[in-house]
Protein backbone atom coordinates (compact mmCIF):
# COMPACT_ATOMS: atom_id res chain seq x y z
CA UNK A 1 0.00 0.00 0.00
CA UNK A 2 1.88 3.09 -1.16
CA UNK A 3 1.13 6.76 -0.62
CA UNK A 4 -0.74 7.40 -3.85
CA UNK A 5 -3.04 4.44 -3.17
CA UNK A 6 -3.74 5.77 0.31
CA UNK A 7 -4.70 9.20 -1.05
CA UNK A 8 -6.93 7.60 -3.71
CA UNK A 9 -8.55 5.50 -1.01
CA UNK A 10 -9.47 8.57 1.08
CA UNK A 11 -11.07 10.29 -1.87
CA UNK A 12 -13.02 7.13 -2.71
CA UNK A 13 -14.20 6.53 0.85
CA UNK A 14 -15.36 10.11 1.28
CA UNK A 15 -17.23 10.37 -2.01
CA UNK A 16 -20.37 8.27 -1.19
CA UNK A 17 -21.39 10.28 1.91
CA UNK A 18 -20.84 13.57 0.06
CA UNK A 19 -22.81 12.36 -2.95
CA UNK A 20 -25.55 11.03 -0.69
CA UNK A 21 -26.01 14.48 0.84
CA UNK A 22 -25.98 15.99 -2.64
CA UNK A 23 -28.65 13.53 -3.77
CA UNK A 24 -30.89 14.78 -0.94
CA UNK A 25 -30.61 18.35 -2.24
CA UNK A 26 -31.06 17.74 -5.93
CA UNK A 27 -34.46 17.11 -7.45
CA UNK A 28 -37.52 18.59 -9.03
CA UNK A 29 -38.07 20.59 -5.82
CA UNK A 30 -34.82 22.43 -5.08
CA UNK A 31 -33.67 22.45 -1.46
CA UNK A 32 -31.03 24.66 0.17
CA UNK A 33 -28.39 22.72 2.11
CA UNK A 34 -29.27 24.36 5.45
CA UNK A 35 -32.96 23.52 4.97
CA UNK A 36 -32.05 19.95 4.14
CA UNK A 37 -29.89 19.53 7.24
CA UNK A 38 -32.63 21.01 9.42
CA UNK A 39 -35.18 18.65 7.93
CA UNK A 40 -32.87 15.68 8.19
CA UNK A 41 -32.02 16.15 11.85
CA UNK A 42 -35.49 17.23 12.88
CA UNK A 43 -34.71 20.82 13.93
CA UNK A 44 -37.58 23.24 14.32
CA UNK A 45 -38.24 25.56 11.50
CA UNK A 46 -38.23 22.97 8.74
CA UNK A 47 -41.54 22.73 6.98
CA UNK A 48 -43.42 19.44 7.21
CA UNK A 49 -43.55 19.13 3.43
CA UNK A 50 -39.80 19.52 3.11
CA UNK A 51 -39.21 17.07 5.93
CA UNK A 52 -41.45 14.55 4.27
CA UNK A 53 -39.69 15.03 0.93
CA UNK A 54 -36.19 14.65 2.30
CA UNK A 55 -36.69 11.99 4.95
CA UNK A 56 -39.50 9.91 3.46
CA UNK A 57 -38.71 10.12 -0.26
CA UNK A 58 -35.16 11.12 -1.07
CA UNK A 59 -33.27 9.58 1.86
CA UNK A 60 -34.47 5.97 1.49
CA UNK A 61 -33.94 6.15 -2.23
CA UNK A 62 -30.39 7.50 -1.87
CA UNK A 63 -29.61 4.85 0.75
CA UNK A 64 -30.93 2.15 -1.57
CA UNK A 65 -28.79 3.47 -4.43
CA UNK A 66 -25.66 3.51 -2.25
CA UNK A 67 -26.28 0.01 -0.85
CA UNK A 68 -27.15 -1.54 -4.20
CA UNK A 69 -24.16 0.08 -5.91
CA UNK A 70 -21.83 -1.15 -3.18
CA UNK A 71 -23.33 -4.66 -3.12
CA UNK A 72 -23.21 -5.22 -6.87
CA UNK A 73 -19.64 -3.91 -7.11
CA UNK A 74 -18.23 -5.81 -4.14
CA UNK A 75 -19.84 -9.04 -5.37
CA UNK A 76 -18.55 -8.39 -8.87
CA UNK A 77 -15.01 -7.97 -7.51
CA UNK A 78 -15.35 -11.03 -5.28
CA UNK A 79 -16.71 -13.25 -8.06
CA UNK A 80 -14.08 -12.11 -10.56
CA UNK A 81 -11.43 -13.25 -8.10
CA UNK A 82 -13.29 -16.40 -7.11
CA UNK A 83 -13.78 -17.57 -10.70
CA UNK A 84 -10.35 -16.25 -11.72
CA UNK A 85 -12.07 -14.55 -14.61
CA UNK A 86 -12.12 -10.78 -15.06
CA UNK A 87 -15.19 -10.94 -17.31
CA UNK A 88 -17.50 -12.37 -14.66
CA UNK A 89 -20.06 -10.31 -12.76
CA UNK A 90 -22.54 -10.91 -9.99
CA UNK A 91 -25.05 -12.46 -12.43
CA UNK A 92 -22.88 -15.51 -13.15
CA UNK A 93 -24.74 -17.67 -10.64
CA UNK A 94 -28.17 -16.95 -12.10
CA UNK A 95 -29.23 -14.53 -9.34
CA UNK A 96 -30.64 -11.91 -11.69
CA UNK A 97 -32.52 -14.38 -13.87
CA UNK A 98 -34.10 -15.93 -10.79
CA UNK A 99 -35.03 -12.51 -9.42
CA UNK A 100 -36.50 -11.43 -12.76
CA UNK A 101 -38.67 -14.53 -12.89
CA UNK A 102 -39.74 -14.08 -9.26
CA UNK A 103 -40.71 -10.45 -9.78
CA UNK A 104 -42.51 -11.25 -13.03
CA UNK A 105 -44.62 -14.01 -11.52
CA UNK A 106 -45.65 -11.70 -8.65
CA UNK A 107 -46.46 -8.91 -11.10
CA UNK A 108 -48.48 -11.36 -13.19
CA UNK A 109 -50.82 -11.71 -10.23
CA UNK A 110 -50.74 -7.95 -9.61
CA UNK A 111 -49.17 -8.45 -6.19
CA UNK A 112 -48.13 -5.62 -3.85
CA UNK A 113 -44.68 -4.02 -4.01
CA UNK A 114 -43.52 -5.89 -0.91
CA UNK A 115 -44.72 -9.20 -2.39
CA UNK A 116 -42.89 -8.49 -5.67
CA UNK A 117 -39.71 -7.77 -3.74
CA UNK A 118 -40.08 -10.91 -1.63
CA UNK A 119 -40.81 -13.09 -4.65
CA UNK A 120 -37.80 -11.68 -6.55
CA UNK A 121 -35.57 -12.29 -3.54
CA UNK A 122 -36.80 -15.83 -2.99
CA UNK A 123 -36.49 -16.90 -6.62
CA UNK A 124 -33.01 -15.34 -6.84
CA UNK A 125 -31.97 -17.62 -4.00
CA UNK A 126 -33.76 -20.59 -5.58
CA UNK A 127 -31.76 -20.05 -8.77
CA UNK A 128 -28.47 -19.89 -6.89
CA UNK A 129 -29.48 -22.87 -4.77
CA UNK A 130 -29.94 -24.81 -7.99
CA UNK A 131 -26.48 -23.79 -9.18
CA UNK A 132 -24.85 -24.73 -5.88
CA UNK A 133 -26.69 -28.05 -5.94
CA UNK A 134 -25.41 -28.83 -9.44
CA UNK A 135 -21.93 -27.67 -8.41
CA UNK A 136 -21.92 -29.74 -5.22
CA UNK A 137 -23.19 -32.83 -7.00
CA UNK A 138 -20.40 -32.66 -9.59
CA UNK A 139 -17.38 -31.67 -7.51
CA UNK A 140 -17.75 -27.91 -6.88
CA UNK A 141 -15.09 -26.94 -9.40
CA UNK A 142 -15.46 -23.44 -10.81
CA UNK A 143 -16.13 -24.87 -14.27
CA UNK A 144 -19.10 -26.91 -13.07
CA UNK A 145 -20.46 -23.94 -11.14
CA UNK A 146 -20.18 -21.66 -14.18
CA UNK A 147 -21.98 -24.19 -16.36
CA UNK A 148 -24.62 -24.60 -13.66
CA UNK A 149 -25.06 -20.82 -13.66
CA UNK A 150 -25.48 -20.68 -17.43
CA UNK A 151 -28.04 -23.51 -17.41
CA UNK A 152 -30.01 -22.01 -14.53
CA UNK A 153 -30.04 -18.56 -16.15
CA UNK A 154 -31.26 -20.05 -19.40
CA UNK A 155 -34.02 -21.95 -17.60
CA UNK A 156 -35.29 -18.90 -15.74
CA UNK A 157 -35.05 -16.73 -18.84
CA UNK A 158 -37.24 -19.22 -20.67
CA UNK A 159 -39.74 -19.21 -17.79
CA UNK A 160 -39.66 -15.40 -17.77
CA UNK A 161 -40.48 -15.44 -21.48
CA UNK A 162 -43.39 -17.74 -20.79
CA UNK A 163 -44.79 -15.38 -18.15
CA UNK A 164 -44.44 -12.38 -20.45
CA UNK A 165 -46.23 -14.34 -23.15
CA UNK A 166 -49.26 -15.11 -20.97
CA UNK A 167 -49.31 -11.73 -19.16
CA UNK A 168 -52.10 -9.22 -19.90
CA UNK A 169 -50.53 -6.94 -22.52
CA UNK A 170 -52.40 -3.88 -21.21
CA UNK A 171 -51.61 -4.08 -17.49
CA UNK A 172 -49.29 -6.81 -16.29
CA UNK A 173 -46.88 -6.98 -19.24
CA UNK A 174 -45.92 -3.27 -19.05
CA UNK A 175 -45.44 -3.62 -15.28
CA UNK A 176 -43.09 -6.55 -15.84
CA UNK A 177 -41.22 -4.71 -18.59
CA UNK A 178 -40.73 -1.60 -16.44
CA UNK A 179 -39.58 -3.67 -13.51
CA UNK A 180 -37.01 -5.42 -15.69
CA UNK A 181 -35.61 -2.08 -16.87
CA UNK A 182 -34.55 -1.38 -13.31
CA UNK A 183 -35.18 1.62 -11.10
CA UNK A 184 -35.36 2.80 -7.54
CA UNK A 185 -38.67 4.68 -7.58
CA UNK A 186 -40.13 2.00 -5.33
CA UNK A 187 -37.56 2.37 -2.58
CA UNK A 188 -39.56 3.53 0.42
CA UNK A 189 -38.77 2.90 4.05
CA UNK A 190 -41.29 0.04 4.07
CA UNK A 191 -39.25 -2.10 1.65
CA UNK A 192 -35.80 -0.94 2.73
CA UNK A 193 -34.97 -2.80 6.00
CA UNK A 194 -34.03 -6.16 4.43
CA UNK A 195 -31.65 -4.45 2.01
CA UNK A 196 -30.04 -2.36 4.74
CA UNK A 197 -29.55 -5.30 7.08
CA UNK A 198 -28.22 -7.64 4.39
CA UNK A 199 -25.89 -4.97 2.98
CA UNK A 200 -24.58 -4.25 6.47
CA UNK A 201 -23.81 -7.86 7.24
CA UNK A 202 -22.55 -8.68 3.75
CA UNK A 203 -20.22 -5.73 3.39
CA UNK A 204 -18.86 -6.36 6.89
CA UNK A 205 -18.20 -10.00 6.00
CA UNK A 206 -16.28 -9.02 2.87
CA UNK A 207 -14.38 -6.32 4.79
CA UNK A 208 -13.27 -8.95 7.32
CA UNK A 209 -12.12 -11.63 4.89
CA UNK A 210 -10.81 -9.26 2.23
CA UNK A 211 -7.13 -10.15 2.54
CA UNK A 212 -7.84 -13.88 2.40
CA UNK A 213 -9.76 -13.38 -0.83
CA UNK A 214 -6.40 -12.88 -2.55
CA UNK A 215 -5.79 -16.59 -1.98
CA UNK A 216 -9.05 -17.46 -3.74
CA UNK A 217 -7.50 -16.24 -6.99
CA UNK A 218 -4.87 -19.02 -6.83
CA UNK A 219 -5.41 -22.47 -8.33
CA UNK A 220 -7.12 -24.77 -5.76
CA UNK A 221 -4.15 -27.03 -5.02
CA UNK A 222 -1.87 -24.03 -4.55
CA UNK A 223 -4.23 -22.34 -2.10
CA UNK A 224 -4.53 -25.54 -0.08
CA UNK A 225 -0.74 -25.92 0.02
CA UNK A 226 -0.79 -22.47 1.66
CA UNK A 227 -3.04 -23.84 4.40
CA UNK A 228 -6.38 -22.48 3.14
CA UNK A 229 -9.46 -24.69 3.08
CA UNK A 230 -10.66 -23.45 -0.27
CA UNK A 231 -14.08 -25.08 -0.60
CA UNK A 232 -15.78 -23.70 2.54
CA UNK A 233 -14.31 -20.27 1.83
CA UNK A 234 -15.52 -20.34 -1.75
CA UNK A 235 -19.02 -21.43 -0.74
CA UNK A 236 -19.15 -18.76 2.00
CA UNK A 237 -18.20 -16.04 -0.48
CA UNK A 238 -20.75 -17.31 -2.99
CA UNK A 239 -23.55 -17.37 -0.42
CA UNK A 240 -22.74 -13.94 1.04
CA UNK A 241 -22.41 -12.47 -2.44
CA UNK A 242 -25.61 -13.90 -3.85
CA UNK A 243 -27.73 -12.91 -0.85
CA UNK A 244 -26.45 -9.34 -1.24
CA UNK A 245 -27.17 -9.31 -4.97
CA UNK A 246 -30.57 -10.93 -4.46
CA UNK A 247 -31.58 -8.24 -1.95
CA UNK A 248 -30.33 -5.58 -4.36
CA UNK A 249 -32.09 -6.73 -7.52
CA UNK A 250 -35.27 -7.41 -5.53
CA UNK A 251 -35.54 -3.65 -4.96
CA UNK A 252 -33.70 -2.18 -7.93
CA UNK A 253 -34.51 -4.62 -10.72
CA UNK A 254 -32.02 -5.36 -13.47
CA UNK A 255 -29.16 -2.89 -13.08
CA UNK A 256 -26.43 -4.14 -15.36
CA UNK A 257 -22.79 -3.21 -15.91
CA UNK A 258 -22.08 -1.97 -12.39
CA UNK A 259 -20.92 -5.35 -11.10
CA UNK A 260 -18.71 -5.92 -14.13
CA UNK A 261 -17.11 -2.53 -14.70
CA UNK A 262 -16.73 -1.00 -11.24
CA UNK A 263 -14.28 -3.67 -10.00
CA UNK A 264 -12.07 -3.01 -13.02
CA UNK A 265 -12.04 0.70 -12.35
CA UNK A 266 -11.26 -0.03 -8.71
CA UNK A 267 -8.44 -2.35 -9.74
CA UNK A 268 -7.01 0.30 -12.05
CA UNK A 269 -7.18 2.80 -9.17
CA UNK A 270 -5.79 0.80 -6.24
CA UNK A 271 -4.44 -2.47 -7.69
CA UNK A 272 -5.64 -6.08 -7.41
CA UNK A 273 -4.99 -6.60 -3.67
CA UNK A 274 -8.42 -7.23 -2.14
CA UNK A 275 -7.40 -5.37 1.02
CA UNK A 276 -7.90 -2.17 -0.99
CA UNK A 277 -9.95 -3.53 -3.87
CA UNK A 278 -12.99 -4.48 -1.77
CA UNK A 279 -13.45 -1.09 -0.03
CA UNK A 280 -12.59 0.75 -3.25
CA UNK A 281 -15.21 -1.26 -5.19
CA UNK A 282 -17.82 -0.57 -2.52
CA UNK A 283 -17.09 3.16 -2.56
CA UNK A 284 -16.98 3.53 -6.36
CA UNK A 285 -20.12 1.41 -6.77
CA UNK A 286 -22.07 3.39 -4.19
CA UNK A 287 -20.93 6.71 -5.63
CA UNK A 288 -21.73 5.66 -9.18
CA UNK A 289 -25.24 4.51 -8.46
CA UNK A 290 -25.96 7.62 -6.36
CA UNK A 291 -24.99 9.82 -9.31
CA UNK A 292 -26.82 7.73 -11.91
CA UNK A 293 -30.00 7.50 -9.85
CA UNK A 294 -30.00 11.26 -9.29
CA UNK A 295 -29.70 11.70 -13.05
CA UNK A 296 -32.43 9.09 -13.58
CA UNK A 297 -34.97 10.99 -11.51
CA UNK A 298 -34.05 14.56 -12.53
CA UNK A 299 -32.79 14.62 -16.12
CA UNK A 300 -36.14 14.26 -17.90
CA UNK A 301 -39.69 15.20 -16.89
CA UNK A 302 -40.43 11.53 -16.40
CA UNK A 303 -38.06 9.07 -14.77
CA UNK A 304 -35.42 7.26 -16.86
CA UNK A 305 -35.14 3.55 -16.00
CA UNK A 306 -31.87 3.01 -14.13
CA UNK A 307 -30.90 -0.09 -16.10
CA UNK A 308 -30.95 1.95 -19.31
CA UNK A 309 -28.86 4.69 -17.73
CA UNK A 310 -26.19 2.34 -16.41
CA UNK A 311 -25.82 1.11 -19.98
CA UNK A 312 -26.00 4.45 -21.78
CA UNK A 313 -23.95 6.62 -19.45
CA UNK A 314 -22.10 4.09 -17.37
CA UNK A 315 -20.41 2.10 -20.09
CA UNK A 316 -18.77 4.85 -22.19
CA UNK A 317 -17.90 6.91 -19.10
CA UNK A 318 -16.23 3.97 -17.47
CA UNK A 319 -14.47 3.04 -20.69
CA UNK A 320 -12.86 6.47 -20.90
CA UNK A 321 -11.97 6.42 -17.23
CA UNK A 322 -10.49 2.98 -17.52
CA UNK A 323 -8.29 3.97 -20.48
CA UNK A 324 -7.11 7.06 -18.61
CA UNK A 325 -6.16 5.05 -15.56
CA UNK A 326 -4.26 2.57 -17.69
CA UNK A 327 -2.37 5.30 -19.45
CA UNK A 328 -1.59 7.06 -16.18
CA UNK A 329 -0.09 3.88 -14.80
CA UNK A 330 1.88 3.43 -18.00
CA UNK A 331 1.13 -0.27 -18.26
CA UNK A 332 -1.19 -2.31 -20.38
CA UNK A 333 -2.11 -4.65 -17.57
CA UNK B 1 13.32 -31.06 9.62
CA UNK B 2 13.00 -34.47 8.06
CA UNK B 3 10.43 -35.50 5.48
CA UNK B 4 10.01 -39.20 4.90
CA UNK B 5 7.77 -41.49 2.88
CA UNK B 6 7.44 -45.13 3.74
CA UNK B 7 6.29 -47.55 1.04
CA UNK B 8 3.55 -45.27 -0.22
CA UNK B 9 1.12 -46.48 -2.88
CA UNK B 10 -1.36 -44.27 -4.66
CA UNK B 11 -4.05 -45.16 -7.18
CA UNK B 12 -6.44 -42.87 -9.05
CA UNK B 13 -8.44 -45.90 -10.15
CA UNK B 14 -8.65 -48.86 -7.81
CA UNK B 15 -5.97 -51.54 -8.14
CA UNK B 16 -4.14 -49.45 -10.70
CA UNK B 17 -1.20 -48.03 -8.78
CA UNK B 18 0.29 -44.82 -10.11
CA UNK B 19 2.79 -44.98 -7.27
CA UNK B 20 3.92 -48.34 -5.95
CA UNK B 21 5.86 -48.73 -2.68
CA UNK B 22 7.87 -45.54 -2.95
CA UNK B 23 10.09 -44.77 0.04
CA UNK B 24 12.32 -41.76 0.53
CA UNK B 25 13.71 -39.53 3.21
CA UNK B 26 15.10 -36.01 3.01
CA UNK B 27 16.87 -34.41 5.97
CA UNK B 28 17.81 -30.78 6.54
CA UNK B 29 20.35 -29.48 4.06
CA UNK B 30 19.64 -32.13 1.45
CA UNK B 31 18.31 -31.96 -2.08
CA UNK B 32 16.51 -34.98 -3.51
CA UNK B 33 15.91 -35.06 -7.25
CA UNK B 34 13.07 -37.23 -8.58
CA UNK B 35 13.63 -38.22 -12.20
CA UNK B 36 11.31 -40.17 -14.45
CA UNK B 37 9.57 -40.17 -17.82
CA UNK B 38 6.36 -38.23 -18.45
CA UNK B 39 3.54 -39.91 -16.58
CA UNK B 40 5.86 -41.87 -14.29
CA UNK B 41 4.20 -40.45 -11.16
CA UNK B 42 6.56 -37.61 -10.18
CA UNK B 43 3.85 -35.00 -9.66
CA UNK B 44 1.60 -37.51 -7.90
CA UNK B 45 4.50 -38.25 -5.56
CA UNK B 46 4.87 -34.54 -4.76
CA UNK B 47 1.10 -34.33 -4.14
CA UNK B 48 1.39 -37.20 -1.65
CA UNK B 49 4.37 -35.56 0.05
CA UNK B 50 2.52 -32.24 0.37
CA UNK B 51 -0.64 -33.91 1.63
CA UNK B 52 -2.85 -32.84 -1.30
CA UNK B 53 -3.35 -36.54 -2.01
CA UNK B 54 -3.54 -39.28 0.59
CA UNK B 55 -1.69 -42.52 -0.24
CA UNK B 56 -3.84 -45.64 -0.25
CA UNK B 57 -1.18 -47.40 1.81
CA UNK B 58 2.10 -46.45 3.45
CA UNK B 59 2.62 -43.12 5.13
CA UNK B 60 4.31 -39.76 4.89
CA UNK B 61 5.86 -38.25 8.01
CA UNK B 62 7.39 -34.88 8.80
CA UNK B 63 9.72 -34.95 11.84
CA UNK B 64 8.07 -38.21 12.80
CA UNK B 65 4.53 -36.78 12.78
CA UNK B 66 2.14 -38.42 10.33
CA UNK B 67 1.07 -35.93 7.67
CA UNK B 68 -2.50 -37.21 7.88
CA UNK B 69 -2.65 -36.20 11.57
CA UNK B 70 -1.66 -32.59 10.90
CA UNK B 71 -4.13 -29.85 10.05
CA UNK B 72 -3.85 -28.05 6.72
CA UNK B 73 -2.36 -25.03 8.50
CA UNK B 74 0.21 -27.02 10.48
CA UNK B 75 1.22 -28.80 7.31
CA UNK B 76 1.58 -25.53 5.41
CA UNK B 77 3.89 -24.17 8.11
CA UNK B 78 6.31 -27.07 7.58
CA UNK B 79 6.03 -28.06 3.92
CA UNK B 80 5.98 -25.54 1.10
CA UNK B 81 5.04 -26.27 -2.49
CA UNK B 82 6.68 -24.47 -5.38
CA UNK B 83 4.29 -25.22 -8.25
CA UNK B 84 5.15 -25.26 -11.91
CA UNK B 85 4.86 -21.73 -13.14
CA UNK B 86 1.38 -20.46 -13.75
CA UNK B 87 0.21 -17.35 -15.54
CA UNK B 88 -1.38 -15.17 -12.86
CA UNK B 89 -4.65 -13.48 -13.85
CA UNK B 90 -4.44 -10.38 -11.69
CA UNK B 91 -1.38 -8.14 -11.54
CA UNK B 92 -0.42 -8.57 -7.88
CA UNK B 93 2.94 -7.09 -6.97
CA UNK B 94 5.71 -9.53 -6.10
CA UNK B 95 5.41 -8.45 -2.46
CA UNK B 96 1.65 -9.11 -2.40
CA UNK B 97 2.10 -12.51 -4.05
CA UNK B 98 4.70 -13.60 -1.50
CA UNK B 99 2.61 -12.17 1.35
CA UNK B 100 -0.10 -14.75 0.53
CA UNK B 101 2.25 -17.33 2.06
CA UNK B 102 1.46 -15.88 5.50
CA UNK B 103 -2.06 -17.34 5.38
CA UNK B 104 -1.20 -20.40 7.54
CA UNK B 105 -0.03 -18.00 10.27
CA UNK B 106 -3.21 -15.90 10.28
CA UNK B 107 -6.83 -16.53 11.26
CA UNK B 108 -9.81 -16.40 8.91
CA UNK B 109 -10.38 -12.69 9.47
CA UNK B 110 -6.69 -11.92 9.98
CA UNK B 111 -4.76 -9.43 7.91
CA UNK B 112 -0.96 -9.50 7.69
CA UNK B 113 0.89 -7.18 10.07
CA UNK B 114 4.46 -5.96 10.58
CA UNK B 115 5.87 -9.40 11.41
CA UNK B 116 4.41 -10.83 8.19
CA UNK B 117 5.79 -8.00 6.06
CA UNK B 118 9.14 -8.62 7.75
CA UNK B 119 8.99 -12.33 6.84
CA UNK B 120 8.29 -11.39 3.22
CA UNK B 121 11.22 -8.96 3.14
CA UNK B 122 13.54 -11.64 4.52
CA UNK B 123 12.32 -14.24 2.05
CA UNK B 124 12.80 -11.89 -0.89
CA UNK B 125 16.31 -11.02 0.33
CA UNK B 126 17.16 -14.71 0.82
CA UNK B 127 16.52 -15.46 -2.87
CA UNK B 128 18.04 -12.17 -3.98
CA UNK B 129 14.99 -10.42 -5.43
CA UNK B 130 14.31 -7.71 -2.82
CA UNK B 131 14.47 -5.18 -5.67
CA UNK B 132 11.43 -6.77 -7.37
CA UNK B 133 9.07 -6.24 -4.42
CA UNK B 134 6.85 -3.58 -5.97
CA UNK B 135 6.97 -4.89 -9.54
CA UNK B 136 3.80 -6.53 -10.89
CA UNK B 137 4.10 -10.31 -10.78
CA UNK B 138 2.72 -10.42 -14.34
CA UNK B 139 5.53 -8.23 -15.68
CA UNK B 140 8.64 -10.16 -14.59
CA UNK B 141 10.52 -12.91 -16.43
CA UNK B 142 9.96 -16.64 -16.01
CA UNK B 143 13.23 -17.05 -14.10
CA UNK B 144 12.29 -14.26 -11.72
CA UNK B 145 8.82 -15.73 -11.23
CA UNK B 146 10.38 -19.05 -10.22
CA UNK B 147 12.40 -17.19 -7.58
CA UNK B 148 9.22 -15.47 -6.37
CA UNK B 149 7.58 -18.86 -5.88
CA UNK B 150 10.63 -20.08 -3.92
CA UNK B 151 10.47 -16.92 -1.79
CA UNK B 152 6.80 -17.65 -1.14
CA UNK B 153 7.75 -21.09 0.20
CA UNK B 154 10.28 -19.47 2.54
CA UNK B 155 7.83 -16.80 3.75
CA UNK B 156 5.46 -19.64 4.57
CA UNK B 157 7.96 -20.66 7.25
CA UNK B 158 8.39 -24.12 5.72
CA UNK B 159 11.64 -25.98 6.27
CA UNK B 160 11.03 -28.38 3.40
CA UNK B 161 10.14 -27.25 -0.11
CA UNK B 162 8.67 -29.45 -2.85
CA UNK B 163 9.43 -28.17 -6.34
CA UNK B 164 7.66 -29.38 -9.46
CA UNK B 165 10.03 -29.05 -12.41
CA UNK B 166 11.60 -25.74 -11.45
CA UNK B 167 13.72 -25.77 -14.62
CA UNK B 168 10.79 -26.14 -17.03
CA UNK B 169 10.58 -23.27 -19.54
CA UNK B 170 13.84 -21.73 -18.31
CA UNK B 171 16.97 -21.15 -20.39
CA UNK B 172 20.24 -22.72 -19.09
CA UNK B 173 21.32 -19.46 -17.44
CA UNK B 174 18.10 -19.04 -15.46
CA UNK B 175 17.93 -22.76 -14.65
CA UNK B 176 21.32 -22.43 -12.95
CA UNK B 177 20.21 -19.19 -11.22
CA UNK B 178 17.14 -20.88 -9.76
CA UNK B 179 18.92 -24.10 -8.80
CA UNK B 180 21.87 -22.08 -7.43
CA UNK B 181 19.42 -20.43 -5.02
CA UNK B 182 18.10 -23.88 -4.09
CA UNK B 183 21.66 -25.06 -3.39
CA UNK B 184 22.44 -22.02 -1.25
CA UNK B 185 19.21 -22.48 0.74
CA UNK B 186 20.08 -26.15 1.30
CA UNK B 187 23.42 -24.99 2.72
CA UNK B 188 21.36 -22.90 5.17
CA UNK B 189 19.50 -26.03 6.31
CA UNK B 190 16.40 -26.15 4.09
CA UNK B 191 15.54 -29.45 2.46
CA UNK B 192 14.19 -29.90 -1.06
CA UNK B 193 12.42 -32.50 -3.16
CA UNK B 194 12.74 -31.51 -6.81
CA UNK B 195 11.14 -33.24 -9.79
CA UNK B 196 13.05 -32.79 -13.00
CA UNK B 197 13.53 -33.88 -16.59
CA UNK B 198 17.18 -32.88 -16.53
CA UNK B 199 19.58 -35.64 -15.36
CA UNK B 200 22.46 -33.16 -15.69
CA UNK B 201 20.88 -30.79 -13.19
CA UNK B 202 20.51 -33.71 -10.79
CA UNK B 203 24.19 -34.45 -11.34
CA UNK B 204 25.08 -30.86 -10.41
CA UNK B 205 22.73 -30.19 -7.49
CA UNK B 206 21.36 -33.40 -5.96
CA UNK B 207 22.53 -35.12 -2.79
CA UNK B 208 20.28 -38.00 -3.65
CA UNK B 209 18.35 -39.11 -6.72
CA UNK B 210 15.22 -41.23 -7.03
CA UNK B 211 14.41 -42.77 -10.41
CA UNK B 212 10.76 -43.60 -11.04
CA UNK B 213 9.48 -45.80 -13.86
CA UNK B 214 5.71 -46.32 -14.06
CA UNK B 215 5.37 -45.32 -10.42
CA UNK B 216 7.90 -47.83 -9.15
CA UNK B 217 11.33 -46.87 -7.78
CA UNK B 218 14.16 -48.00 -10.07
CA UNK B 219 17.10 -46.83 -7.95
CA UNK B 220 17.54 -44.45 -5.03
CA UNK B 221 20.83 -43.10 -3.77
CA UNK B 222 23.62 -40.56 -4.29
CA UNK B 223 24.17 -39.47 -7.93
CA UNK B 224 27.44 -41.34 -8.47
CA UNK B 225 25.74 -44.58 -7.48
CA UNK B 226 22.46 -44.26 -9.38
CA UNK B 227 23.56 -42.85 -12.73
CA UNK B 228 24.30 -45.99 -14.74
CA UNK B 229 23.54 -46.77 -18.39
CA UNK B 230 21.17 -49.45 -17.16
CA UNK B 231 19.15 -47.34 -14.72
CA UNK B 232 18.78 -44.54 -17.28
CA UNK B 233 17.63 -46.99 -19.92
CA UNK B 234 15.08 -48.56 -17.58
CA UNK B 235 13.79 -45.14 -16.55
CA UNK B 236 13.49 -43.46 -19.92
CA UNK B 237 13.32 -46.43 -22.31
CA UNK B 238 16.19 -45.20 -24.51
CA UNK B 239 19.98 -45.67 -24.30
CA UNK B 240 22.18 -42.96 -22.74
CA UNK B 241 25.89 -42.14 -22.90
CA UNK B 242 27.51 -41.28 -19.61
CA UNK B 243 30.49 -38.99 -20.10
CA UNK B 244 33.09 -39.73 -17.45
CA UNK B 245 36.28 -37.83 -16.70
CA UNK B 246 38.81 -38.22 -13.93
CA UNK B 247 36.55 -35.83 -11.96
CA UNK B 248 33.74 -38.37 -12.11
CA UNK B 249 30.58 -38.23 -14.23
CA UNK B 250 30.49 -34.96 -16.18
CA UNK B 251 27.42 -35.33 -18.39
CA UNK B 252 24.56 -37.58 -19.35
CA UNK B 253 23.46 -37.52 -22.98
CA UNK B 254 20.93 -39.54 -24.97
CA UNK B 255 22.67 -41.83 -27.50
CA UNK B 256 22.04 -40.75 -31.06
CA UNK B 257 23.68 -43.11 -33.54
CA UNK B 258 23.35 -41.05 -36.68
CA UNK B 259 24.43 -37.50 -35.94
CA UNK B 260 23.54 -34.95 -38.60
CA UNK B 261 26.98 -33.36 -38.39
CA UNK B 262 30.32 -34.49 -37.11
CA UNK B 263 32.34 -32.46 -34.67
Amino acid sequence: MNGSHRRTMWILILSPPVLLLAALLIGRYGVRPDQALKALFGFDGASEVLRSLIVRVRLPRALAAACIGANLSVCGAAFQGLFRNPLVDSRILGVSSGAAFGAAIALLFSASAVAVQASAFIFALVAVGLVVLIGWRFGASTLVIVIGGILTSALFNALLGLIKYVADPLSNLPAITYWLLGGLSGSRWTVLPPLLVISGFGLTFFALIRWRMNLLTLPDAEASSLGVRIRPLRIAVMIAGTVMVAASVAIGGMIGWIGLVVPHVARAAVGPDHRLLIPASAAIGAATLLVLDTVARTALPSEIPLGILTGLIGVPAFFVLFLRFLRARGAAR
Amino acid sequence: MKLAAEKICYAYIRENDVLHEVSLSVASGNILFVLGANGSGKTTLLDCLSGVRVPRSGQVTIDGARLADLSLRERARRIGVVPQMHEPIFAYTVGQAVLMARAPHLGLFGRPGKADIQAVEEALRAVGIANLRDRPYTGISGGERQLVLIARGLAQGAGCLLMDEPAAHLDPHHQQDALGVVGALADDGFSFVVTSHHPNNALLYANEVLFLAAGTPVVYGPPRAVFTEESLRTTYGIPFDIVRTDMGIRAILPCVRHRRSTI
